[in-house]
């Protein structure tokens, strides 16, 4: 069974984000990027479903610019056998890389697709769903664990009340959460190796589709300072506050 | 577990053979790479880099000279480097309490002047030039630090490993582990910048700083702002003198205008200082609260902070610059010329003179000997006759600033006038930076402003905008020979100076049950190297964290 992986390259989560003075979104210029870490979750629990023998190839993709490259050598670094760039120097809004996904599902006829459940850049939090329902596959999203077996997937989640399974028929569409497993380290040797894996770029035109944006951000704030706190003397003071000028109780 | 019980138990390590191994992907290094690839393509060339990528530990002013940036690539406009901005003017200020007496342009010494330069962020340079070394070929790995130097059975360098990744906080390794790797050239360079962990060793075992001057060092503090369009004066150039730092500390600071309504500034303070309740780091913050620099910023928003140990550059204090086996290049050997406050220019030219050196032995099909021709490719060169003209600038200072003023003066503005270039003499230092210090009791205790959150910052906020993260379950990387002497004698004696030299607040007296004792948040640590240099005892070492650890400077 083959495994497609969708990757993103974002800002890299050490970095403090900051909005450019006109507004018009966050300043990306000579920022360090690196891979959503949803998605290398995503591409962990691929290449741990390759080690148990359930899978047999484990294909990466991404879309975006030309950089996401060295994203995608970093997936191939962590184990993927192979990589697919859907190369777009335009911004690619969720149902956009939803629907290449789609076209790229119809070519390589994946048995199971996995993703981060959201990128830490826009935390839309809606490609997985989206992929599945244009590809009109199942869906098993926020997964803390999977397992394959029998043409299906059984995947269990957090839900606010404990935990939940779901058996979902494949092929299916999967999106993890932090505690499906810990990324293995990557390491130099295998960088060395990954250098040399297949690296494919296509056009979203050679899929046939279009990825006009839907969504126009009309402007991008950084969040309100937080004011500084006042030590109060006493309960009483406290009680008073809350109900005068919080307006809490 | 010991180095050699991990090897035994989950070695060995993997290996891979290059012509050139060079480690450090800064200016010096990635030069010396480029300029390998140049003269012989066929050359294989390896760079590894501790940062999450080429530029992220890079900390400079700056303000560069092209001059050598010219000769690597002499169609550097056209290839896009990012010299965006020229320098468009020149002030040198002597700052006192609230005032500030500008330099007329004919006094100043021609080492001031900066006609022909550019305002650069030179992380940027790092990142392009690190493109333009893979372009080439070279095979540029970063977040992997070189941790280990290794050596023939006849003790020359064959190389280096990689530190492993995986260990817990007590050394042990976790489910995670993943051993180092070894990289093995015919030559390794060194370039791992002011106080290289690595070059450290190699300094001491093939005695390289014998015979010569001691160097030393200073921290350079900086931050990158952004201003209101009125205050924007793209490339203006400001470089200050006197206050805040007393008459007996080595020091100065910059002010640049970047393109784009940005400022770079930062304050360098000598570690040859003696008072123990000196903090470089408050120095910095309230320096900027002076008219004269706050002027440039007031009203804009602070987007970077970061912080670097440097060599104060005199070649008298260079060490051999060649071993079995490899070669010392950029700020690791010490080329910075800190009379003309800078030396993003020198380092790239040592890698480019290494390079040459290399290519010829290679040629020759040598390995693992010494690359002679390389110290001799420096004597011949502009870089040596420049550096050896501003050989006093330092050393005058050293002894007052007013003989540093005076003598400067005399030697690069009078002497040029009546027709001497190289001034007759040569001043020498033999007092090493950590040995100067003095006890607290003897010294005047300074009281800093509070940071006002507008213009002046702590430490924690400031580290916050250096992007500096660590793995933290791995070993603190800053080792103590002794775990005793930081509150036995640093606290007694010196009142506890690891606190306010380091800028990213990584060392930190606490009381605990009545009982004094240094807390160590190595996870905050920018990379400057400052307690290697300036711990009184030596007893502090810095030696690299997991790779990829440290700050992620951007636009510094």
């Amino acid at each position: 069974m083959k495994v497609l992986v969708a990757v993103k390259r974002v800002m890299d989560y050490n970095i403090k984000p900051r909005v450019k003075p006109d507004g018009s979104g966050v300043d990306l210029a000579q920022v360090k990027m690196s891979m959503n870490p949803f998605d290398e979750i995503a591409v962990e629990e691929a290449v741990r479903l390759k080690e148990k023998g359930v899978v047999t190839e484990v294909v990466a993709v991404s879309c975006g610019v030309t950089q996401c490259q060295e994203t995608l050598r970093t997936a191939m670094a962590i184990g993927a056998d192979r990589a697919i760039l859907i190369e777009c120097a335009d911004e690619l809004q969720p149902l956009a890389v939803g629907k290449l996904l789609k076209a790229l599902v119809d070519k390589e006829q994946p048995g199971l697709v996995i993703l981060g459940k959201q990128a830490i850049d826009d935390d839309c939090n809606q490609t997985g769903q989206m992929l599945a329902a244009l590809g009109n596959m199942p869906q098993a999203t926020f997964a803390s664990k999977v397992e394959v077996a029998d043409g299906f997937a059984s995947v269990t989640r957090e839900v606010d009340g404990g935990l939940e399974t779901l058996k979902v028929k494949l092929p299916a569409v999967v999106t993890t959460d932090l505690r499906l497993n810990e990324p293995r380290y990557v390491t130099l040797p295998n960088i060395m190796k990954a250098k040399k894996k297949p690296l494919e770029v296509l056009k979203p035109a050679d899929l046939g589709v279009d990825v006009t944006s839907r969504i126009k951000t009309l402007k991008v704030t950084e969040p309100s300072k937080r004011g500084a706190g006042v030590k109060v003397p006493d309960v009483a003071t406290l009680v008073a506050k809350l109900k005068n000028e919080a307006k809490v109780i | 577990m010991s180095p050699s019980e991990l090897l035994q138990r989950f070695g060995p390590r993997e290996a891979m053979d290059y012509d050139v191994v060079v480690v450090g992907a800064g200016p010096s290094g990635l030069a010396s790479a480029i300029r390998i690839k140049q003269l012989r393509p066929e050359t294989s060339v390896v760079v590894l880099e501790k940062g999450s990528e080429p530029g992220a530990h890079i900390l400079s002013g700056a303000v560069m000279d092209p001059r050598a940036l010219a000769e690597l690539f002499p169609d550097w406009k056209e290839r896009g480097a990012p010299l965006h901005q020229g320098v468009t003017g020149d002030e040198l200020l002597v700052l006192s309490g609230q005032r500030s007496v500008r330099t007329p342009s004919w006094l100043m010494p021609r080492n001031f002047h900066n006609d022909g330069c550019y305002v650069i962020s030179l992380g940027a340079l790092t990142q392009w030039l690190a493109q333009q070394a893979e372009a080439l070929g070279v095979e540029v790995f970063s977040g992997f630090a070189a941790a280990e130097v290794l050596y023939t059975e006849g003790g020359a360098v064959r190389g280096v490993a990689t530190g492993h990744q995986g260990l817990g906080k007590d050394g042990e390794p976790s489910d995670h582990f993943q051993l180092g790797m070894e990289l093995l050239g015919r030559y390794t360079v060194f370039a791992e910048g002011a106080r290289g962990h690595l070059g450290k060793q190699l300094r001491a075992r093939y005695r390289l700083e014998d015979g010569v001057d001691t160097q030393t060092h200073a921290i350079g503090i900086k931050e990158l702002w952004e201003v209101p369009a009125a205050q924007a004066q793209p490339g203006h150039v400001v470089h200050t003198a006197g206050w805040p730092l007393p008459s007996d500390t080595f020091g100065g600071g910059f002010l640049y205008h970047l393109e784009g309504g940005r400022v770079t500034l930062g304050l360098v303070v000598g570690l040859d200082y003696r008072n123990p309740w000196l903090s470089p780091f408050e120095e910095m913050q309230r320096w900027k609260t002076h008219p004269a620099i706050r002027r440039h910023i007031e009203g804009g928003k602070r987007l970077g902070y970061g912080a670097r140990a440097l060599n104060n550059g005199t070649p008298q204090a260079l060490p051999k610059l060649v071993f079995p086996g490899g070669a010392l290049v950029g700020c690791e050997a010490g080329f910075l010329n800190a009379a003309r406050i800078k030396g993003s220019h020198a380092a790239i030219k040592s890698g480019m003179l290494c390079a040459e050196a290399l290519v010829l032995a290679l040629q020759g099909g040598r390995s693992h000997d010494e690359l002679d021709t390389f110290a001799q490719g420096f004597r011949r060169s502009w870089l040596f006759q420049e550096l050896w003209t501003y050989r006093n600038f330092k050393n005058w200072f050293k002894r007052s600033p007013l003989l540093g003023k005076l003598m400067t003066g005399v030697e690069h503005w009078l002497l040029p006038k009546l027709g001497v270039r190289q001034p007759p003499w040569t001043l020498h230092n033999h007092t090493a930076d950590h040995t100067r210090l003095q006890a607290a009791s003897a010294m005047p205790q300074i009281a800093y402003p509070k940071p006002d959150g507008k213009i002046s910052f702590d430490r924690l906020s400031s580290v916050f905008v250096s992007n500096t993260n660590h793995e933290e379950q791995q070993p603190v990387h800053l080792q103590l020979a002794n775990p005793g002497v930081p509150v036995a004698l640093n606290l007694e004696r010196y009142a506890g100076p690891e606190a306010r030299y380091c800028p990213a607040g990584v060392y930190e007296f606490v009381n605990k049950d009545g009982a004094d004792q240094l807390v160590i948040n190595a996870q905050n640590c920018v990379h400057c190297k400052t307690c290697d240099i300036k711990d009184p005892t030596q007893n502090i070492t810095w030696v690299t964290p997991e790779g990829g650890g440290g700050p992620n400077y951007a636009g510094m």
